[in-house]
């Protein structure tokens, strides 16, 4: 589903190209299947989605790393754990001596067959990002899945019984917030401090830290806006809420994101659009040019408005 | 009274001090203060005003404080009991004044 067109257009608000100052995190998204199905997915991830890296992709990744200083290795999908070379990559990401971050639906890390790839996480000191859209379970079950929020938070029980999310183990537990509906989350530090409150004294969980993201209109989420009448209200508030301090901090400045198949992408929304690396650059991991994509002009869209509202969106949470 | 209050009409609640710039300012320092987090919390200040804005009627208000309570995360159910303090205020204010009832009907009666 195309987004119709919004007045002003992202590129006129901005009225000069954006440009990455670097490159500084590797995401990469290593297939689309996912065992949950929820309403706010950008991927339109599912159980029927097939689309996964090979392992051609993924060793050209690791050379691209070994020969790069990044300082993130950022790995995500869909659900990444049902990747069959998943233990494998991991492993041989941990190996590489960066910042290596793991997103997850948190529901598979329950499954006996994932206590190796705990145990590797732990070894690793991978940091783990788990979704939980709120901390009412039927919010968080009315987007996810019935039954989501419970298993969900029994993985973070387990988790922290590993260590995970616990101060001084220096295993970092990532929550991530966003909108149950068509409205933007509130500060980023507000929500941390509720969250952490209400986690702590009806579960007894802990977290690290808390990244709050604002829902990108695309994929399963513009599917929603538009069915629903929310999708003119929707854009309204992200243009109205639009911050140009949030303009330095856009995680596209500073990542690069490899998409399934190997092409790369200023980031995950952009490979979800089949907007590629764009003005010339090479557009896939076998011809990865670090300095030539460090100043690359980033290529815009009205769904940018995503990650500029507020205080700004990113994969790290807000940004301004 | 589809001419009076329309959606729209909130987006332009920034412009109202367009004939009194000094006490627009002053209106909007004020409210900036007031409603960050303090000794109340921003979640607590967010209710007490969806509370107000619903005793008051006010439909631009309630657009806008549903929405901020949604993004601080509060529930519906949470959202739900503010409203019943303002109704159950609202409700006592009513009976509190029937005081004045009270009294002119005893001084009335034989």
């Amino acid at each position: 589903m195309a987004m119709p067109k919004v007045s002003p257009s992202f590129e006129e608000m901005v009225s000069t190209p954006l440009r990455a100052s670097g490159v500084e995190t590797l995401q990469i998204n290593i297939g689309y299947r996912c065992n949950l199905e929820c309403r706010h997915c950008h991927v339109q991830a599912g159980p029927q989605r097939s689309e996964a890296m090979t392992r051609e992709v993924m060793e050209e990744c690791l050379r691209v790393i070994r020969t790069t200083p990044f300082s993130t290795i950022d790995i995500t999908g869909g659900s990444p754990e049902l990747h069959p070379l998943f233990s494998w990559f991991v492993g041989e990401c941990a190996r590489l001596d960066r910042r290596l971050l793991v997103r997850s639906n948190g529901v598979l890390l329950l499954d006996e067959h994932c206590a190796p790839l705990l145990d590797l996480y732990v070894r690793s000191r991978t940091e783990i990002v788990l979704s939980l859209p709120h901390v009412d379970p039927q919010i968080t079950d009315r987007q996810r899945g019935t039954g989501v929020f419970h298993r969900v938070i029994e993985a973070i029980r387990m988790l922290n019984a590993r260590g995970y999310g616990i101060e001084g183990t220096g295993l970092p537990l990532t929550l991530v917030h966003n909108p149950a509906g068509a409205y933007l989350p509130g500060t980023q530090k507000a929500l941390q401090s509720s969250y952490r409150a209400a986690l702590r004294e009806r579960y007894g969980v802990s977290f690290t830290r808390l990244f709050s993201i604002n829902n990108m209109p695309i994929g399963r989420y513009l599917e929603y806006l538009r069915r629903t009448d929310n999708y003119e209200d929707y854009m309204r508030t992200l243009i109205k809420a639009f911050n140009p301090e949030s303009l330095k901090g856009l995680m596209c400045r500073s990542m690069v994101s490899v998409g399934w198949n190997g092409r790369l992408y200023d980031c995950d929304f952009n490979q979800v659009l089949g907007l590629p690396i764009g003005h010339g650059l090479p557009d896939h991991i076998s011809g990865f040019d670090k300095e030539r994509l460090a100043g690359r002009e980033i290529v815009i869209g009205d769904h940018c408005y995503g990650c500029t509202a507020g205080s700004g969106s990113s994969c790290q949470g807000q940004v301004a | 009274m589809g001419d009076y209050y329309e959606k729209k009409d909130l987006d332009d609640f920034e412009n109202i001090g367009e004939y009194a710039p000094e006490l627009g300012s002053k209106y909007f320092d004020y409210y900036g203060e007031v409603m960050k987090g303090g000794g109340l919390t921003e979640r607590e200040k967010a209710l007490i005003a969806l509370a107000v804005a619903t005793t008051q009627k006010c439909p631009y208000c309630i657009d806008a404080y549903t929405n901020l309570c949604l993004s601080l995360g509060i529930s519906p159910g949470e959202m739900t009991e503010a409203v019943h303090v303002g109704a159950a205020m609202v409700a006592g204010i009513v009976l509190a004044h029937s005081t004045q009832m009270r009294k002119i009907i005893k001084k009335k009666e034989m």
